[in-house]
């Protein structure tokens, strides 16, 4: 028998109607531990529907402070939230939306040193970060505990992504073999973001991690969803894994982890210029 | 030959907001001379100092990975559609300094 009561049941009644969920697949959800990586533009509504959802554990990683500039498309942050923690200002959200599940703050940055120990607790990975350095470092420490990884990136009105499973189907890497040099591609403080492509890559990550939870379905791998707001168009391109892939092909020379230096915040002027040289996103 | 080409958010200041342009080549590696011939620049985007194509820049025709087939030497034919789609990493948390653009 489940372990529900009946408001549970009445709150999760709309997905224990659906076939593909059920009793069962509800249960799975409330057992399930969900990392997010980033209580941003991604990690904001994905939170939200995995809470809605009824995922029982949602730990989410975020050192930073929510600044006014984060409220129009950080959904989880309201106005009177700017400046204190985003991780608690989170969990506040994801607790009013839904009390029974529960919400692990880690307020740090996710690094080379705690990376491992955190995911090893989680059964999906969710990636709302907003640079290279740690999307790498993710994927990689994805790929060597076997976790799946829900990765998506943002920028401008444009959206990618992708689900990674290692060993069935490729990683980051294999399909974005190396980051771009610090200034090559803007951040979104540099390039600017439409708030509601946020809401839609979000969304699909969250999809993403119920359907691996489940089991049901067919994920993101192996394909990359590529969307452009600005068209309204969904595109999807095939993504192989890559035999010589360095961390998750056949003889991958990443075997610790490595954290990149790479600055994707401004810099001052310099990166500014680099940016217009090398990837004239300046205007 | 003609080709569509679906143009990256980050790359359409070069072709005066387009984001689908056509273009001529038996090759991928014509269609990018042929693009940078009438939007100067795009060469400099896709390829890195040794001329070959940017790591963090992915090129799909017909959605397929040219590094799936012959690279940029992949033929192409009448109507087919070369997609040049870069990595991106937006999406977290991190804009403190915006207030600073914003300013």
């Amino acid at each position: 028998m489940f372990a529900f009561t009946e408001d549970e049941i009445v709150r999760y009644s709309r997905h224990i109607l659906l076939p593909e969920v059920g009793g069962v697949g509800q249960q799975k959800l409330k057992e399930a531990r969900v990392l997010i990586v980033g209580a941003g533009g991604l990690g904001s509504p994905a939170a939200f529907y995995l809470a809605a959802a009824g995922i029982g554990t949602i730990g989410i990683v975020d050192d930073d402070v929510v600044d006014l500039s984060n409220l129009q498309r950080q959904i989880l942050h309201r106005t009177q939230d700017v400046g204190t923690p985003k991780v608690e200002s989170a969990r506040r959200a994801l607790e009013d939306l839904n009390p029974g599940v529960k919400v692990v703050p880690y307020r740090f940055r996710l690094d080379a040193g705690n990376v491992m120990d955190l995911i090893r607790e989680y059964d999906v990975i969710v990636d709302g970060v907003d640079n290279f350095a740690t999307r790498y470092l993710l994927n990689d420490a994805c790929v060597m505990a076997g976790k799946p990884l829900v990765d998506a990136g943002i920028l401008r009105w444009d959206g990618l992504v992708m689900t990674i499973r290692p060993g069935e189907g490729p990683c980051y890497r294999c399909v974005f073999p190396e980051p771009p040099p610090p200034g090559a591609i803007p951040s979104c403080q540099e390039a600017g973001i439409i708030g509601a492509i946020a809401g839609i890559m979000g969304t699909i990550q969250a999809l993403e991690t119920v359907k691996l939870i489940l089991g049901v379905g067919e994920t993101l791998t192996g394909r990359l969803l590529v969307v452009d707001a600005l068209e309204g168009r969904f595109r999807q391109v095939t993504a192989r894994r890559d035999p010589g892939c360095p961390v998750c092909g056949e003889n991958p020379t990443i075997t610790q982890l490595v954290e990149y230096d790479l600055a994707c915040d401004i810099r001052g002027n310099g990166a500014g210029d680099r940016t217009a040289a090398a990837g004239g996103a300046a205007n | 030959m003609a080709v569509r080409v679906r143009i990256p958010v980050l790359m359409r200041n070069l072709t005066g907001g387009e984001s689908q342009v056509t273009a001529e080549g038996r090759t991928v590696a014509e269609v990018f001379s042929d693009l940078d011939r009438r939007f100067p620049g795009v060469k400099e985007r896709v390829y890195d100092e040794e001329g070959k194509l940017r790591r963090f820049i992915n090129v799909y025709v017909n959605e397929k990975d040219i590094r799936e087939m012959q690279g940029e030497e992949t033929p192409l034919a009448d109507g087919d559609e070369v997609a040049i789609v870069p990595a991106i990493a937006g999406g977290g948390p991190k804009d403190r300094s915006s207030a600073s653009i914003d300013r």
